[in-house]
């Protein structure tokens, strides 16, 4: 199949980029990332430079891969990370806009690649569990409900792609934030710092340039791992209570 | 140069409790004192870098990812093994060791490997303090599925994402440490040489690759957790950036490079389907659980799956090995699957592929109970493929995986370098010649929380360590080292792009360095490689800067390490005149068809030494002795 691409070209994060036109064939067992390869291949050969992206497993889990196809994170696809986009889903003839994540959190470094280290920095803020090496208990010690541990595993598969802060009107990182609070929260381990967790990582968020979440709910849309809404309702719930508890706390330490 | 194990004395089950107390201990105020780079976050060292961090010392960890959350082991699936007998079903660790040694063909350290086996159980509560979500039975229990070379349940996983959750795990101790000061991360910096002073490892030369500038980093130790180098194949089931580099270049500073040709060949991926594949999926070997493996009986037959009836399916690996059926060890698995399609009996279009099939799981489990156990495995077959496994069986062929050689390292894992360490896949200490499935999680997580952390600190507290800085002359070498290599890259301006070199290398060694190797096709592939080697430094054409973010460049620079690599995998293969585990030589196979050891001549670890560019390396022998699993064939019938 013959496609037309728009690429985001951008030399580095102080230069101006600008959208530029390619032709390129591409065949339906390939996947979008081998079509870019293949792309790739042929601007080398002419002498020209790659076009930049991110990427590494190549099997939707290592979370590097992420730009948007025609205004949608990740492409049209639902459930599906852009390098494991096959051809198959396109047809000859079409015409294709390539863009990088959006958001002043994530700014562009080259082409479709971003900076996504405010990620970390919501991580690091308190998405953990404080258990050094060595003082843990017998795991089979502390069972937990399978029902809890599922709902937990539902929302630990969040691979940190970006795609819900790109795909947001408000460049909001609920989504992430709201997975991230829920697989801790739901287990009983993550219980002693659930509320400090929900205000250090929300702290995080807001200096890290992420806007606030008003529930439009295009995360959710384009969220490769299918991480749902209900996980934010949850965070909210944590993250007022916390905020009331601490106010509290600190009113009776006065 | 003598190879000095430093394997403890005393009977196995003492031999890592004597270790500990022997060691020396650092006093907790010294150390802030001492400083550690940790090259790679995966599960190793992400694991060794916030072990270390929570202990204390100073840590520097360096990844080329955006993010240490990205590392290879990430995309590990099926699970992570451990001596916990909470199924009742006969496991301990005595069995979990056992099986080790016999499943790497007795290639591998029994000292080493009965750590291990002790350690396992620690990871699991270890993971779980740190919530990683495992799989639960109803009653709040943790769940565990079976894997290859083994008749116990022993493995622990979170659906099909154990090295995810594993990882995330890792990462976010690890980040704690960031927060608290005790680590600081370089995320998308590249090691590109070692820096070695008065003999010992003292640092290491980077290049940030978002600016292109290189630099220097001075610690009092080095550790390498840079994942395995199955990417010298250019299609492997690793991530595209896993590498060699980091250990190539150690090695060329002066670390032995243990059983390089070791290479693990996963039985259960996805076929290749065009030339423009950029890499090969795996599908998780917990597969084999409930999927059954078969080929036509007749060659050459092109009915649909569905048409061929029973009688006229061979379900070859039952037949064959009837104990273990379909959970045969993965180089016994592969070596069928190709045996099976050599004789025309393969099926798919490019008749390069077998059936794995369902069909019975189902009926006998319903299709609920299959989905809740493989369900995302199953999406991301019919993702790739168009093929929905649960009315077709999948088609999977065998595929470079995993590297069970690498630096070699003593017990307290120590290269031949004073103070480089190396952990994970980068070392070559406890597969063998054949890893069993789910121990790479374990032994990444071994080796980074609970081994490493204790030996470096018996390094420190015993060595006198000279101050030194970036300013130092062996510094600024290797740093020039490193700036030279990037414009000789850049300054070629030949005709052809790496990836075209590397497909054309990859597929030379996938051929004679494969799943079967002779020694004509080795000797051949050493020559063509090395003529290979020398167009790539006249004719490849790397486009763009060397200050800026330059995908080309980086991925020249793993290449070139890659051809050297290349070589000496082949020269260990030839030499190697025996089969064992994943190195299957055609001149020494039974009568069956099953690998040949020769324990007589070869049972030792292969330790190759650098001599200088275009030299030929040296071997070293580090003997084996098996005292305990005593040396015999391996038997899964
Ligand atoms: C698809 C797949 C599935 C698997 N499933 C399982 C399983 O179910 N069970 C199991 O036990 N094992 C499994 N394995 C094997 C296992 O995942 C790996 O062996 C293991 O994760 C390796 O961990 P590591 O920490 O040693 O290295 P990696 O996770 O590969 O990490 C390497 C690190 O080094 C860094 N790095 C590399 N080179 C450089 C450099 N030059 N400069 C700076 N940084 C560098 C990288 O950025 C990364 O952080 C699987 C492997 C694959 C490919
Ligand atoms: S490359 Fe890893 S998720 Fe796409």
């Amino acid at each position: 199949m013959k496609l037309t691409l728009h690429i985001w070209r951008q030399k580095n994060a102080s230069s101006p980029g600008k959208m530029v036109r390619y032709e390129t064939d591409a065949n339906e067992h390939m996947s979008f990332l081998e079509m870019l390869d293949v792309l790739n291949e042929g601007l080398i050969a002419k002498g020209e430079e790659p076009v930049a992206f991110d990427h590494d497993c190549r099997e939707g889990i290592c979370g590097s891969c992420g730009f948007v196809i025609n205004g949608v994170a990740h492409g049209p696809l639902p459930s599906t990370t852009v390098c494991q986009l096959h051809m198959r889903h396109f047809k000859d003839g079409d015409e294709l806009y390539l863009e990088p994540w959006r958001a002043a959190a994530f700014p562009v470094i080259k082409d479709l690649v971003v900076d996504r280290s405010a990620f970390d920095r919501i991580i690091a803020a308190g998405g953990y569990i404080s258990v050094s090496t060595g003082s843990a208990v017998d795991a089979n010690a502390l069972p937990v409900r399978k029902k809890d541990s599922d709902m937990a595993m539902d929302a630990a598969q969040c691979i940190g792609c970006g795609a819900c802060v790109a795909a947001c009107p408000n460049a909001s990182a609920s989504l992430f934030l709201s997975a991230k609070m829920s697989h801790l929260g739901l287990l009983p381990q993550g219980q002693p710092e659930r509320m400090e967790r929900a205000l250090n990582m929300v702290a995080a968020a807001n200096e890290g340039l992420f806007g606030s979440c008003t529930n439009i709910g295009e995360c959710e849309a384009v969220c490769p791992k299918g991480i749902r809404l209900e996980f934010i309702a949850r965070m909210n719930r944590d993250f007022l209570k916390a905020a009331w508890t601490f106010r509290q706390e600190r009113v009776e330490s006065d | 140069m003598k190879l000095d194990a430093r394997i403890p004395s005393g009977p196995i089950e003492k031999k890592w409790e004597k270790c500990r107390f022997d060691m020396k201990l650092v006093n907790p105020a010294n150390k802030r004192k001492f400083s550690v780079i940790v090259v790679g976050t995966g599960l190793a060292g992400g694991s060794a870098a916030a072990t270390m961090g929570e202990l204390g010392y100073n840590v520097k960890a360096f990844c080329f990812q955006d993010s240490p959350r990205r590392a290879h082991s990430i995309a590990a699936q099926g699970g992570i093994n451990a001596a916990k007998n909470y199924q009742n079903d006969g496991d301990s660790i005595y069995r979990l060791f056992y099986d080790t040694v016999k499943g790497g063909d007795f290639r591998a350290r029994e000292a080493n490997v009965y750590r291990l086996a002790e350690i396992s159980v620690n990871i699991i509560d270890q993971c779980v303090a740190q919530g990683v979500p495992f799989a639960r039975e109803y009653g709040g229990l943790l769940a565990n599925r079976s894997f290859g070379g083994a008749q116990v349940s022993r493995t622990f996983y979170a659906r099909g994402q154990t090295g995810q959750q594993l990882l995330l795990g890792c990462y976010q101790a690890l980040e704690r440490q960031v927060q608290a000061g005790r680590v600081t991360m370089y995320a998308r910096h590249e090691m590109l040489e070692l820096i070695v002073i008065g003999g010992k490892a003292r640092g290491i030369v980077t290049r940030n690759l978002v600016t292109g500038k290189i630099e220097s980093h001075i610690a009092d130790a080095v550790v390498l957790a840079t994942g395995g180098y199955g990417n010298v194949f250019y299609l492997s089931t690793n991530a595209k950036g896993s590498n060699t580099t980091a250990i190539w270049r150690a090695h060329r500073k002066g670390a032995l490079f243990a059983n390089p040709c070791f290479t693990q060949i996963h039985p259960t991926c996805i076929p290749v389907s065009g030339d423009y594949q950029s890499k090969l999926t795996l599908m998780s070997e917990s597969l084999r659980n409930d999927g059954r493996i078969w080929v036509p009986v007749q060659k050459g037959d092109k009915r649909k799956p569905s048409q061929i009836p029973e009688g006229e399916r061979d379900y070859y690996l039952e037949r064959r090995y009837p104990s273990f059926g379909n959970l045969v060890p993965r180089d016994v698995a592969s070596r069928a699957a190709k045996g099976a399609c050599d004789e025309g009996r393969g099926v798919g279009e490019t008749g390069l592929g077998v059936y794995l099939d369902f069909g019975d799981a189902i009926r006998r489990l319903g299709k609920g109970v299959v989905a809740e156990r493989y369900g995302n495995l199953f999406e991301m077959y019919e993702r790739i493929t168009g093929e929905d496994p649960y009315t077709v069986p999948m088609r999977i062929f065998p595929a470079i995986h995993y590297t069970m050689g690498g630096l070699w390292v003593d017990y307290r894992l120590m290269s031949t370098i004073p103070g480089l360490f190396v952990i994970g896949e980068a070392n070559f200490s406890d597969h063998g010649a054949n890893r069993l499935g789910a121990s790479a999680l374990m032994q990444g997580l071994a080796d980074g929380y609970f081994v490493l952390p204790y030996t470096i600190g018996d390094y420190l507290a015993n060595t006198k360590l000279d101050m030194v800085d970036a300013s130092h002359a062996e510094a600024r070498q290797a740093e020039a080292d490193a700036n030279g290599q990037v414009k000789k890259l850049l300054g070629i301006g030949g005709k052809r792009t790496v990836d075209s070199f590397h497909r054309e290398m990859g597929k030379m060694m996938w051929d004679e360095c494969g799943m079967s190797r002779n020694a004509k096709g080795l000797e051949k592939a050493i020559g063509r490689i090395a003529e290979l080697e020398q167009e790539f430094w006249k004719n490849v054409t790397v486009t763009g800067a060397g200050e800026e973010l330059n995908q080309s460049l980086e991925k020249a620079g793993r290449l070139a390490d890659f051809f050297e690599l290349a070589q000496l995998m082949c020269r260990d293969a030839k030499e190697r005149n025996e089969s064992c585990g994943g190195h299957f030589r055609e001149e020494f196979q039974t009568p069956e068809g099953e690998a040949m050891r020769n324990d007589d001549d070869y049972c030792y670890a292969a330790a190759w030494e650098y001599k200088g560019p275009g030299k030929k390396h040296e071997l070293h022998r580090e003997a084996l002795s098996f005292e305990y699993v005593h040396l015999a064939q391996r038997s899964y019938k």
